[in-house]
C-alpha cells in the first residue's frame, strides 16, 4: 500500500487542526467552539490515519467526536444562558497568560531546534494491514500482552467516572 | 524547501506542540468554563498525537531496541488517553452542572467563594 | 482506445479494492458509482415507501403523477428544490446551515467501506466496521446541532430525545458487532478481523452464515441489532422525535425545501447504510445462497441466472399492469409510458443473461437483493408497530438490549472456545 500525495494532505489536515484550534479559543459562542473542536477532532483522526494507526483513529472518531462532544454539546445547551454571548470573553489575567504560553512556545522552538538531529530520516514503513490485531496483542495476548493491568484499571476508571457524574449531576442524592 | 516536503516526525511533533499551546492558551485565557474544558480537550490531542507520532518513528528501529511492526506503545498509550480524556469530560462537566445549579454562571472567575 | 481497453481490462481483474491498490481513478470511479447507486436507491425507496405502505393500509398511493405513481419522486424532489427557503428569526445562521451538512456527510461517509463484492469496495480498511460504526455516529452532533440552532422549542426537545435514542441503541449495536468479531476469529489462522471483506470472507471459509452460527445465538444478535438499527434510524416504531403528531416534525421542523431534503436523504441513506452492515455481518454479504454446499457449475449457472429473472419478472410486471390500465384515451400517455417501463426492465434482464455480465454481476445482485429484503422490512416495520413512547423507547435500549447484548457476547465467546473440545467430545462419543 503505497501512499499518495502525503505532504498535501498533511498540510490541509494540520491547517484543519489549527485553524479549528483557534476557533475553539477566540469564539464568544461556545456551540461554535464546539464544532470547531469537532472539526479538529475528525482532522487529528485523519492525522492518525497517515500515521498507521487505524485504531487510534476509529476510537478518536467513535470516542471523541462521536461521544465527547455529544456530551460537550448536551451540558452546552442545558446551561447555555443567552447573556453569556455578551458578556467580556477573556479573563483579567489574559495577559500574563499569553506571556506564560509564549514562554512555553520559546521553551519548545528551544528544543526542537537542538534536538532536531535526533530523528533521523530513512525508516522503514510498515503497512497497517495488522494493525488491530497488534494492539489486541499489545493489550490481550498471553505472552506479550503487557497492558493488561492497565486495561482492566481504565475499565474501573470508567466505572468511577459514571457513578461520579451521575452523583454530581443530581439534584438530590 | 525540501525537508518541507518529505514528511518526518519531527513534523508531527511540531504540529503536536503548536496544538498544545493553543490549549494552553484557552485554559489560561478564557472565562467560559466548557471552553476552558474543551482546551484541556486539545491539550490532551496535542500528546495523544505525539505519542502516536513517535510511536511510529519507533516502529522503525531495529527489533533489538524494543521496535518492529508489532512496537505499538504508543498507539495503546493514546488509547488509555482517550478514554481518560472521557472520564475526566464526563465528571467535569457533572461538576459543572453541579455548580451552575448554585449560582447561575458560567464564568469560572465568578468561582470566588473561598476568596479572602 | 485500445489503451483504454486494456485499461478497464487491467484494472478488472485485479484482486485488490482500489483503495488497497493506491488507484485514484478508480478509487474516484467507485465513489461516483456509489453516489450515483445511493441517489437511486433513495429516489426508488421513496416510491416503494408510499406504494407499500399504501397497499398495506388497503388503499392505492400515488397513481396520477407517472403510470402508478412511478415520477413520484421527482416531482417531491422538484417540489422541495423550488420551496422557499426560511430561517428562523433569531436562528443561528451559520450552525442552521451546516447542521444537514453533517448528518449527510456522517451518511455518505460510511459508504467507502460497504462491500458490494470480494473486490468492490472502495477501499477496505483494517477497521471496517470500527469505522462505519464511528461515523454513523457522527449524525448525533449533525441532528442535535439543527434542534439547537432553530431557537424553538419543539425541534430543540425532539433534538435532544432523538440523540439520547440513537446514543442508547449504539450501545446495543456495537455489543451485537462485538459478538460477531468474536465469531470471525473462529476460523483455521485463529484471529479476527474487523475488516468488512475479511467478515465475510470469514463467513465463506466457516460454511455459514453468522446469523446460523451457534444457534441461536447468531439469531439473538441478529435480532438485537435490527431492533437496535430501527432505533438508530429513527425510523418508526422508534419515530417519536420526527413523528407529526408528537412534535411537529421534531428537529426538522424549522427546515424547508432544499435543507429538509438533505435530511430526508440522509436518512434514507442511513437506513442503506445500517442494512448493509447487518447483511455484511449476518447476512453473508455478497455471498450467493448456499455458497459450499451446493457449489459446481450447474449450481453456479443456476444461481447466476437470478438476476437476469428478476428483472424479467419486474418487467412483466410492468407488462402486466400496462395491459390493465383503463382503455380510455386520458391514459394512453401513461400506459405507453409504464410499458416502455417494463420494456427497458426486461432489456436489462435480457442483457444480464449474457455470460460476460452474468458472471461478474452476481456478487453486487445478491448484496442489494438482501439490502432491499431489509428496506422492505423498514416499511413494513412502519405500516405495522404503533409508535414506541419515549420512556418506553430508553427503557427498552437500556433495560433489554443491553444485557441480552452482554449475555450474548459471553455466551456467544464461551460457544466458541468450547467449539473445538465439543466436536472432540461428540467425535469420541458417536
Amino acid at each position: 500500500m503505497n501512499p499518495v500525495a502525503t505532504p498535501f494532505f498533511f498540510y490541509l489536515l494540520s491547517a484543519t487542526m489549527i485553524i479549528g484550534g483557534i476557533l475553539v479559543i477566540t469564539r464568544k459562542n461556545a456551540v461554535h467552539s464546539a464544532m470547531a473542536l469537532i472539526t479538529a477532532l475528525l482532522a487529528q483522526a485523519g492525522i492518525y490515519l497517515m500515521l498507521y494507526a487505524p485504531f487510534v483513529a476509529g476510537v478518536q472518531i467513535i470516542l471523541y467526536a462521536g461521544g465527547i462532544m455529544v456530551l460537550f454539546l448536551f451540558v452546552i445547551m442545558l446551561i447555555s444562558i443567552e447573556r453569556t454571548v455578551k458578556e467580556r470573553q477573556f479573563n483579567k489575567q489574559w495577559l500574563v497568560g499569553i506571556a506564560a504560553a509564549a514562554a512555553l512556545g520559546g521553551l519548545f522552538i528551544a528544543v526542537y531546534t537542538k534536538g532536531k538531529s535526533l530523528f533521523p530520516e530513512g525508516r522503514v514503513t510498515y503497512g497497517e494491514g495488522q494493525n488491530v490485531q497488534d494492539v489486541a496483542a499489545l493489550l490481550y495476548d498471553q505472552h506479550q500482552g503487557t497492558y493488561m493491568f492497565s486495561f482492566e484499571i481504565a475499565s474501573l476508571l470508567l466505572l468511577v467516572a459514571i457513578i461520579g457524574a451521575v452523583v454530581m449531576a443530581k439534584k438530590r442524592i | 524547501m525540501e525537508s518541507m516536503l518529505h514528511i518526518s516526525t519531527l513534523h508531527y511533533l511540531v504540529l503536536g506542540a503548536a496544538l498544545f499551546l493553543l490549549g494552553v492558551i484557552g485554559v489560561l485565557t478564557r472565562r467560559n468554563v466548557v471552553i476552558v474544558l474543551m482546551s484541556i480537550e486539545l491539550i490532551l490531542n496535542a500528546v495523544n498525537l505525539n505519542l502516536v507520532a513517535l510511536s511510529r518513528y519507533w516502529q522503525g528501529m531495529p527489533a533489538y531496541l524494543g521496535g518492529g511492526p508489532g512496537a505499538l506503545h504508543g498507539q495503546v498509550f493514546a488509547i488509555f488517553v482517550i478514554t481518560d480524556a472521557a472520564a475526566e469530560a464526563a465528571v467535569g462537566l457533572g461538576i459543572l452542572i453541579a455548580f451552575f445549579r448554585n449560582k447561575e454562571t458560567v464564568n469560572i472567575d465568578e468561582v470566588n467563594l473561598l476568596k479572602w | 482506445m485500445r489503451w483504454l481497453i486494456d485499461y478497464i481490462q487491467g484494472y478488472l481483474s485485479s484482486n485488490q479494492t482500489p483503495g488497497a491498490a493506491g488507484n485514484w481513478f478508480w478509487a474516484t470511479v467507485y465513489v461516483l458509482l456509489v453516489f450515483v447507486g445511493l441517489s437511486i436507491a433513495v429516489i426508488a425507496m421513496n416510491w416503494l415507501e408510499r406504494k407499500i405502505l399504501a397497499h398495506m393500509q388497503v388503499r392505492l398511493g400515488p397513481m396520477r403523477v407517472g403510470p402508478h405513481g412511478l415520477l413520484q419522486p421527482i416531482a417531491d424532489a422538484l417540489k422541495l428544490l423550488l420551496k422557499e427557503d426560511i430561517m428562523p428569526a433569531e436562528a443561528d445562521a451559520v450552525v442552521f446551515w451546516i447542521a444537514p451538512f453533517i448528518v449527510v456527510l456522517a451518511a455518505f461517509t460510511v459508504f467507502v467501506v460497504v462491500p458490494f463484492g470480494p473486490t468492490h469496495a472502495i477501499t477496505d480498511m483494517n477497521i471496517g466496521i470500527l469505522f462505519m460504526l464511528g461515523v454513523s455516529s457522527l449524525s448525533v452532533l449533525g441532528i442535535v446541532t439543527a434542534g439547537w440552532a432553530s431557537n424553538s422549542h419543539y425541534p430543540l426537545i425532539g433534538a435532544l430525545r432523538s440523540s439520547a435514542q440513537m446514543v442508547s441503541y449504539e450501545v446495543a449495536m456495537g455489543l451485537a458487532v462485538v459478538s460477531v468479531i468474536v465469531m470471525t476469529s473462529l476460523n483455521a489462522e485463529g484471529t479476527g478481523t474487523l475488516s468488512m471483506i475479511g467478515i465475510v470472507q470469514a463467513q465463506q471459509a466457516q460454511h455459514t452464515w453468522f446469523v446460523f452460527k451457534f444457534f441461536p445465538l447468531g439469531l439473538v444478535g441478529f435480532f438485537i441489532f435490527a431492533v437496535a438499527m430501527v432505533a438508530e434510524t429513527n425510523r418508526a416504531p422508534f419515530d417519536l422525535p420526527e413523528a407529526e403528531s408528537e412534535l411537529t416534525a421534531g428537529f426538522h421542523t424549522e427546515y424547508s425545501g432544499f435543507r429538509w431534503s438533505l435530511f430526508f436523504l440522509a436518512e434514507y441513506s442511513a437506513m442503506i447504510a445500517v442494512s448493509s452492515i447487518a447483511v455484511t455481518l449476518w447476512l453473508g454479504g455478497w455471498l450467493r445462497p448456499f455458497p459450499n454446499a451446493l457449489n459446481g457449475p450447474t449450481w453456479d449457472l443456476v444461481f447466476s441466472l437470478f438476476p437476469g429473472i428478476t428483472f424479467l419478472f419486474l418487467g412483466a410486471m410492468c407488462f402486466y399492469n400496462a395491459a390493465r390500465m383503463p382503455k380510455h384515451p386520458l391514459f394512453k400517455i401513461q400506459t405507453i409510458g409504464l410499458a416502455g417501463f417494463g420494456a427497458v426492465l426486461a432489456l436489462i434482464g435480457l442483457v444480464l443473461f449474457v455470460p460476460a455480465a452474468r458472471d461478474r454481476v452476481g456478487d453486487i445482485f445478491w448484496f442489494a437483493a438482501k439490502v432491499a429484503a431489509f428496506m422492505y422490512l423498514y416499511i413494513w416495520y412502519r405500516g405495522t408497530f404503533p409508535r414506541y413512547r419515549f420512556d418506553q423507547l430508553m427503557k427498552v435500549g437500556w433495560k433489554i438490549l443491553l444485557p441480552t447484548g452482554l449475555v450474548l457476547l459471553i455466551l456467544t465467546a464461551g460457544a466458541g472456545f468450547l467449539e473445538d473440545p465439543v466436536k472432540e467430545w461428540l467425535k469420541h462419543v458417536l
